[in-house]
């Protein structure tokens, strides 16, 4: 119903709103308490929710520099991961590299979502989540934690899949949310739409 | 409240906030560099004493920092014993507890603002890109100052749908939780600009 | 230069300027949806009141008035400048308060924020501790300097949003619907603020009882002006109106 005179706006204050705003999300998703679910091994917890959320609803630029943000509010000391840990500990602890992984994550989220964005629905929003919200981030997390914690890559791959299983219906839940936004209030412009509506 | 700074007057509190993030950042390519366990005692020794003894840090505050990784540095040592040697799953371990016991030393001593002030600098080189550095520090401020009200949003909602029979999880409660929040962004946005966010010089005066 | 507000320095110090805005033959459209249609009205009076349904058009009027929105067709001028080419300037002169604090305070703490502005606008530091110390006495806010923004209350919020704008020294402010939120004694806090204000305001509103001292009224409807006088022309014709 009523929209936001949005097209106004100076985009780039708007966008400096959305991504300070979606670091507060990632950040209050980390507050919720882990979820155990039957049958998976780990309990869930909802922050890579956020990741995908906003590559999802943001787009690439947007919603990488949102994690990036996220990242160095957590550096300078808020303890905002859903662990309860924050400052500059978490980033050189052995599991870091899935904390890099997060912007870039995003990003392709965001990326591949801006690709589909004109046939935009479950099943490709589940394309854009599974790879850049599940694949980009293990890429990155179980080659780091090998380097760094000097075990091979098979120990570290073995040690995240228990992960796995939490972070598929993650996926499923971030796609299912990210197709209702699009329909109530889609934030990613193409190019060529922003050119022919200014 | 939302961060771990512990306010004190020591030579490690003193220190200019870009020389303990370049000495975290030289301590954890050294320990990596030079992989010998001597090395990295020494190195445990010297960051327990510059955190306990110098900067007079509560042993509390360095192991709420490294209680999250407990189990897994624990986890690592015992699979090095089962599957390489003890020596090498020493070093192995005790190096990341001591990049993570320094981190932590850094972070409780070092104000956010100074800390805000570093990455600027940092990003001074990507000015020719059109990069803002002075918007960092507006940035972390927003985010601190938005947390409270997302989460105060969230519990509205959840309450409105309490309110109407729903229960359990939170699928319903993200759709109109990010609508809320891209409106929010909206107003927020022209906020900025009627309070002058876009006048901020390209080069913001420094400040003692 | 700064101006005087408070008990003898205000009767002393010279009168705020009077900021004239122009609107000519504005109209505005979201997409398909135009929501206002050929205005054209000049503002000069100190206070003026801004009155309609929902949707009429009001909140694109308010924000045409300092550039948050340009129109897409005619031109609004703020003292002789253009909306859509000196947008800073226009600022300056013209301040706005939303509707939502919340969506207005940008720093965790009070004064961090009252100061916002100014820091944006690079006045020198000293001034700056200065200005927001006077503005939180001014607003009741001085012994809550430090506190977490989320903390305070809905009226405190909106005061803090107003202080926030204030302390640049617009000539104009414009209030989008500043007590839409707030319960009946906050509400009376802030239309006592806005009543003492030497700056010029604009207030959109839907609590008409705060319009009954200002000196003209404009009803929107449908993105045309409908009525447009005094208070005790215009706002029980648009309670006979609303029916």
């Amino acid at each position: 119903m009523f929209r936001a005179p949005r097209e106004e706006i100076a985009v780039k204050t708007r966008d400096l709103a959305y991504v300070a705003l979606f670091a507060a999300i990632v950040a209050v998703l980390g507050q919720i308490p882990p979820v155990p679910v039957p049958g998976i091994p780990v309990p869930i917890t909802a922050q890579t929710l956020g990741v995908m959320l906003a590559g999802s609803v943001l787009g690439a630029r947007r919603g990488g520099l949102a994690l990036l943000l996220f990242l160095a509010v957590v550096a300078m000391g808020a303890p905002l991961l859903a662990s309860g840990a924050g400052g500059l500990g978490v980033f050189v602890g052995p599991t870091a590299g899935y904390l890099y992984s997060w912007p870039i994550a995003a990003f392709v989220v965001g990326w591949l979502t801006e690709r589909f964005w004109r046939r935009y629905n479950l099943a490709w929003a589940l394309v854009a989540n599974l790879v850049g919200g599940i694949a980009v981030i293990y890429a990155i997390g179980i080659p780091f934690t090998s380097l760094y914690a000097d075990i091979p890559l098979s120990a570290s791959a073995i040690g995240s899949l228990a992960f796995i299983p939490g972070d598929v219906v993650k996926a499923v839940a971030a796609s299912v949310v990210a197709v209702a936004v699009r329909r109530a209030y889609p934030v990613i412009e193409l190019p060529s739409r922003r050119a022919t509506a200014g | 409240m939302l961060s771990l700074y512990r306010p004190g007057t020591s030579l490690v509190h003193r220190a200019r906030a870009g020389l303990k993030l370049a000495a975290l950042a030289a301590l954890g390519t050294g320990l990596f560099a030079v992989a010998r366990i001597e090395v990295v005692v020494a190195a445990l020794i010297g960051v327990l004493a510059a955190g306990l003894l110098v900067a007079r840090l509560p042993a509390g505050v360095l192991w709420a920092q490294v209680r999250p990784v407990w189990l897994l540095l624990t986890g690592l040592f015992v699979f090095h014993l089962l599957l390489t040697d003890p020596l090498t799953g020493a070093v192995a371990v005790l190096r990341l507890l001591t990049l993570v016991l320094a981190a932590a030393v850094v972070t409780a001593t070092t104000r956010v603002t100074a800390l805000v002030a570093v990455v600027e600098w940092l990003l001074r080189p990507l000015e020719v890109v059109g990069v803002r550095p002075a918007r960092v520090g507006l940035m972390v401020a927003m985010t601190l100052r938005f947390i409270p009200v997302v989460a105060e949003r969230a519990a509205r909602i959840r309450e409105a749908q309490a309110a109407r029979g729903a229960s359990g999880m939170r699928l319903g409660l993200l759709v109109p939780l990010l609508i809320q929040v891209l409106q929010l962004a909206a107003t927020l946005g022209e906020a900025l600009d009627a309070r002058g966010a876009d006048d901020v010089p390209a080069r913001r005066p420094r400040r003692a | 230069m700064r101006w005087g507000r408070r008990g003898a320095t205000a009767a002393a110090a010279p009168p705020l300027p009077r900021t004239a805005v122009e609107l000519r033959d504005v109209t505005h459209a979201y997409g398909e949806r135009t929501v206002l249609a050929g205005v054209s009205l000049t503002l000069t009076e100190a206070r003026i009141g801004v009155i309609g349904a929902n949707g009429s058009g009001k909140s694109t009027f308010a924000r045409l008035l300092n550039g948050l929105v340009v129109p897409t067709a005619g031109t609004v001028l703020v003292d002789g400048l253009d909306t859509r080419t000196q947008v800073r300037e226009v600022r300056r002169r013209v301040g706005f308060v939303f509707q939502d604090p919340d969506a207005q305070i940008v720093h965790p703490t009070v004064a961090e924020d009252v100061a916002f502005g100014l820091t944006n606008q690079g006045v020198p530091a000293d001034e700056i501790a200065r200005r927001v110390d006077e503005v939180l006495v001014q607003y009741g806010l001085d012994g809550h300097r430090d506190h977490p923004a989320h903390l305070l209350s809905g009226g405190q919020k909106q005061l803090l949003a107003i202080a926030g704008v204030l302390v640049m020294e617009p000539q104009r402010v414009v209030f989008d619907e500043p007590t839409t939120l707030l319960d009946l004694g906050n509400t009376r806090r802030v239309a006592r603020v806005v009543d003492g204000l030497e700056q010029d305001v604009v207030v959109v509103t839907h609590h008409l009882d705060l319009l009954a001292a200002f000196d003209r009224v404009l009803v929107f409807e449908d993105g045309r002006v409908a009525a447009d006088g005094t208070p005790a022309e215009t706002v029980p014709w648009y309670v006979a109106r609303c029916g």
